[in-house]
């Protein structure tokens, strides 16, 4: 699995890049994570809004730190 | 407008005069005094305020905000950019992609910076701090200024053509189609995301609110009356470009600046000085500059800066004159 948290550095796209992590050790998940600072790729993506939750491919969330919850689902659904 | 807070009043009073026991007839009571009494109504109207438009919200995405502006010329588009930056999240980090994005979808260069221009000035935590502090008609006065400023601002740089001071690459930026906006949410699911709201702005600001009106209240008890006045009154001409040049480095501290200034007006800061300072402090910032220099060059920048700065202090001017 690959996890890409698109932002330029923003403190929320720290905190998502974080709550990731957490969650990725809580449930033993393995996934590879990566953070997307170039504007072309975020844009590409449609996304306008950051921090957004690309995995394998598809936009998850953009505009908001996702929950633990949120992401439990995603990486384990 | 007084009248509805007037249980926090109570409040306040009780606790500075009964609970604490301080003599109302000291400094200290009257700081102490005002002090709670800004806390509890400005977390009182933050909190309505950003559930209210973050609701609000949950029906205003970038994606159709773009889509309706496309290809749009004409005063009325300015308006409209200007309005749906109101209601608008602005998070400096995020201005680079909606920039693209609303170049993408060819939404004019003006009527992107209308919108660029009014976002951050027209903010609801902003909008509900002031109110909270200098009541409703100065919150409604820099509400509309901060909508015209963004319509005239806009406009000017779509008259001068500035399009080619935009860096090149953002013309061949495709903007993919991937994120796909949650439809037809539910009531329940707009209220979470609303609550949601309340809990991230009130969390990331409450400290400064708290800083600014501590400092506010200590100004507010013992400061002389009318020393501004004297100093920085509608006499002193230069007062207004200096409170916006002082302005433009304090950007990430307006919450806690506006009790402050609260407290500044009671001491003789004349009101159009004093919104002045506050515009220039949300709208014009170092950090979002930086970020911007990423897509825009640098002449675009300084026409940028140049008109929203001069606008600020011609508003200044305007409502020291007016009011």
């Amino acid at each position: 699995m690959k996890i890409e948290i698109l932002g330029t550095g923003c403190p929320k796209c720290k905190k998502t890049k974080e709550t990731v992590e957490k969650v990725l050790k809580e449930t033993g998940v393995e996934a590879e994570v990566v953070k997307v600072e170039d504007f072309e790729t975020i844009l590409n993506y449609g996304v306008m809004v950051t921090p957004a939750l690309v995995i394998d491919g598809d936009v998850k969330l953009a505009g908001k730190v996702p929950g633990p919850e949120e992401i439990r689902n995603w990486i384990t659904g | 407008m007084t009248d509805i807070f007037y249980p926090f009043q109570w409040i306040a009073d009780k606790l500075t005069y009964d609970v604490i026991g301080i003599n109302p007839e000291t400094h200290l009571a009257a700081s102490v005094n005002f002090i709670i009494y800004d806390v509890l109504k400005i977390f009182f109207l933050l909190s309505v305020m950003i559930f209210a438009i973050s609701y609000i919200r949950t029906y205003i995405t970038p994606e159709k905000t773009r889509k309706v502006l496309g290809g749009k010329k004409g005063l009325r588009y300015h308006l409209m950019a200007s309005l749906i930056g109101t209601v608008s999240p602005f998070c400096s980090c995020s201005s680079v992609p909606l920039f693209i994005g609303f170049v993408e979808a060819g939404v004019p260069l003006g009527v992107t910076f209308s919108f660029l221009i009014t976002s951050p000035l027209v903010n609801e935590a902003a909008v509900a701090v002031l109110w909270a502090t200098l009541g409703f008609k100065a919150t409604a006065i820099y509400v509309v200024s901060g909508i015209v400023l963004g319509v005239f601002g806009g406009y000017l740089i779509g008259v001068l053509k500035l399009e080619k001071y935009v860096e090149e690459f953002v013309y061949k930026i495709k903007v993919g189609n991937a994120a796909v906006e949650p439809e037809n949410l539910s009531v329940k699911e707009r209220t979470g995301t609303a609550f949601e709201g309340v809990k991230e702005i009130v969390g990331k600001i409450w400290i400064y609110v708290v800083i600014g009106v501590s400092i506010g209240g200590i100004f507010h008890g013992y400061a002389p009356e009318g020393i501004l006045a004297k100093y920085a009154g509608e006499g002193n001409l230069l007062a207004v470009p200096i409170a916006v040049i002082l302005g433009v480095p304090l950007y990430s501290n307006v919450m806690g600046m506006i009790p402050i200034v609260e407290s500044l007006i009671g001491k003789g800061l004349p009101i159009g000085t004093s919104l002045a300072f506050l515009m220039s402090v949300t709208a014009v910032s170092f950090p979002e500059m930086i970020i911007l220099k990423k897509v825009l060059k640098n002449e675009l920048i300084a026409v940028f800066v140049s008109i929203v700065a001069l606008s600020i202090i011609f508003t200044g001017y305007l409502f020291n004159i007016l009011l």
